[in-house]
């Protein structure tokens, strides 16, 4: 079945000059391999077309069953010199929760606000 | 038994809550409390203040709610307190919690300011590159504001060793705030990069206060906490191998939990595995994070790395003026009329000459914080907001934003809200820019007064 990202993971960012830290954690252990597998840094740079103009690098934290995703060119030119209203870009990582993922039917008992998802 | 010292957090930054810090200071049985009150840009917006306005003293301008909030129970039971809130007059702080003892009735109290990070008149000769561009760091000459060293946690701790009960600086690492308490009861060395490693990871954990408690984390229906306003500031039992619980005082809203730590811990983090500060390399990717009971969350075998040669500076610099202001639409067809505005706006500036270096037209509502990653697909609003703004040289171009916003009131279309009278529409902008400079070149200094 296919879900949004919000149902298996959550995400933090933080900044640095023009740099955001988006990091992607697995809500249970089960999920980190679909993370892995599905939520590449190209896919992720995508998803985030115009909005981060550099580079994205993608490390994988396995003992946090997290991924940090380091986004160059993030922050319109870094937090002070920025005119987006959101300068630091702490509303960046709620848009990856957008991202469609893959999920085993199996798995479906452990998704988080399946409230929201149609029976 | 093992000795354990709790650390607790006072404030994760200048605007942060004072209650929570009175909290841990009356409730949680604190060896110590720690305060970080600086941003990336507060050295360089404390300096520009400082010219324009002599009565500023040059230090968290909360300085007093916080102290007076806290020192009756730290005095009362021998919590000590290491602050980073001198910004850029460590001294003249110091002197003003003298003030607040003295009032308070605690005589003898030794306070301490470490002073040294600050290296304005120096930058340009001990740094090379800036880190960011790659540019050589002479060409910021004519727009330098200040420098500043991130030091490490030694001159904190040689202010303990010397009795310091109160211990109050500029610029230090954040994480090294937290970790000094922990080198002085413990006696780690500064070369000991295995515990300094777990040490500083701790310091991470708490720099920012309760968004390790559940703050910067509750989404509701996927990630809820109880009472997410009653928030508590962290706490972290640390034996001396570093081995540490994280909690909060009990029952107060928020949560200490696996996911909440989690996320902290990569919070601001670009290399998992190298995290670089003035006192070691902290390595998370070997952390263990283990639930041991309701709000408590055991923290162990965060990695450390040998420290590098340089410490980082931060080197602030005018560049220019933002002007922007906002207006609003609602209703069936918000966004057209919306769009409509824009396209008015874009005539004008074109019109009355707008010199920028980049204009921002945005709706609030549908576009203005995810900007070009919004979905195609996002569903219209019912209400927008046209939120415009602008880079310029100087603040007479940045104020004509404001002026064609005015003009939008009278002279533009149908169904358009405007604020009136109007908050302040320019600000004045402090670039940030990185550099390296060797550590041996900012040596930090000591000053002690006496309540």
């Amino acid at each position: 079945m296919k879900v949004l990202l919000q149902h298996i993971a959550h995400a933090r960012s933080g900044d640095k000059g023009d740099t955001s830290n988006i990091a992607v954690f697995a809500y249970a252990p089960e999920f980190y391999p679909l993370l892995k597998a599905q939520l590449t840094a190209k896919r992720f740079k995508d998803f985030y077309a115009g909005a981060i103009r550099g580079e994205v690098l993608r490390y994988e934290v396995d003992n946090l069953e997290a991924m940090n995703f380091v986004c160059h060119g993030a922050l319109g030119g870094g937090v002070s010199r920025s005119l987006c209203l959101d300068n630091y870009g702490k509303a960046l990582s709620a848009a990856i929760l957008g991202f469609e993922i893959d999920v085993p039917d199996q798995l479906r008992p452990l998704l988080r606000g399946a409230h929201l998802l149609a029976a | 038994m093992t000795k354990t010292i709790r650390i607790g957090a006072g404030a994760a930054w200048w605007g942060d809550r004072v209650e929570p810090a009175q909290l841990n200071a009356e409730r949680g049985e604190l060896d110590y409390l720690c305060f970080e009150t600086m941003a990336e840009a507060t050295v360089s917006a404390a300096q520009v203040r400082a010219r324009r306005d002599p009565t500023f003293e040059g230090y968290d301008t909360y300085l007093d709610d916080r102290m007076r909030a806290v020192l009756p129970a730290c005095m009362r039971q021998g919590t000590k307190i290491v602050s980073n809130q001198g910004w850029i007059n460590p001294d003249a702080a110091a002197k003003r919690i003298v003030h607040w003892l003295r009032e308070l009735g605690h005589t003898g109290v030794k306070v301490a300011s470490v002073n040294g990070s600050m290296i304005t008149d120096r930058v340009l000769q001990l740094t090379d590159r800036i880190l960011e561009n790659g540019q050589p760091t002479s060409t910021l000459k004519p727009t330098l504001i200040s420098a500043e060293a991130y030091l490490g946690a030694e001159p904190i701790v040689e202010a303990l060793r010397a009795g310091a009960q109160i211990v109050v600086t500029g610029r230090v690492a954040d994480p090294s705030i937290f970790m000094a308490p922990m080198m002085f009861e413990f006696g780690w060395d500064p070369l000991d990069h295995v515990r300094l490693g777990q040490g500083m990871g701790l310091g991470h954990l708490m720099e920012c206060g309760a968004q390790v408690t559940g703050g910067y984390f509750s989404d509701p229906g996927f990630k809820d906490v109880p009472e997410p306003w009653n928030f508590a500031f962290p706490i972290v039992e640390v034996e001396a191998d570093g081995s540490a619980v994280l909690t909060k005082v009990a029952g107060t809203g928020g949560a200490v939990t696996l996911q909440t730590v989690k996320e902290q811990m990569l919070y601001e983090v670009h290399d998992p595995a190298n995290y670089l500060t003035p006192d070691v390399v902290v390595d998370f990717t070997q952390a263990r994070l283990e639930q041991i009971g309701p709000d408590r969350v055991r923290v162990t075998q965060i990695g450390g790395k040998p420290r590098t040669p340089t410490l980082k500076v931060s080197i602030g610099c005018t560049e220019g003026f933002i002007g922007e202001d906002m207006f609003f639409y609602a209703g069936p067809g918000a966004l057209r009329r919306a769009q409509l505005a824009k396209k008015i706006l874009e005539e004008r500036f074109r019109i009355v000459g707008l010199q920028a270096e980049e204009i921002r037209i945005d709706f609030l509502g549908l576009n203005a914080i995810h900007g070009a990653a919004t979905p195609a697909d996002a569903p219209e609003p019912y209400e927008i907001a046209v939120r415009v703004a602008a880079r310029t040289a100087t603040r007479e171009e940045a104020i004509k934003v404001g002026r064609e916003v005015d003009g939008m009131a009278v002279s533009g279309i149908g169904h358009t809200g405007k604020r009136v009278p109007h908050a302040e529409r320019t600000r004045e902008v402090i670039g940030v820019w990185s550099a390296l400079v060797p550590r041996e070149q900012v040596p930090a200094s000591v000053h002690y007064f006496e309540s």
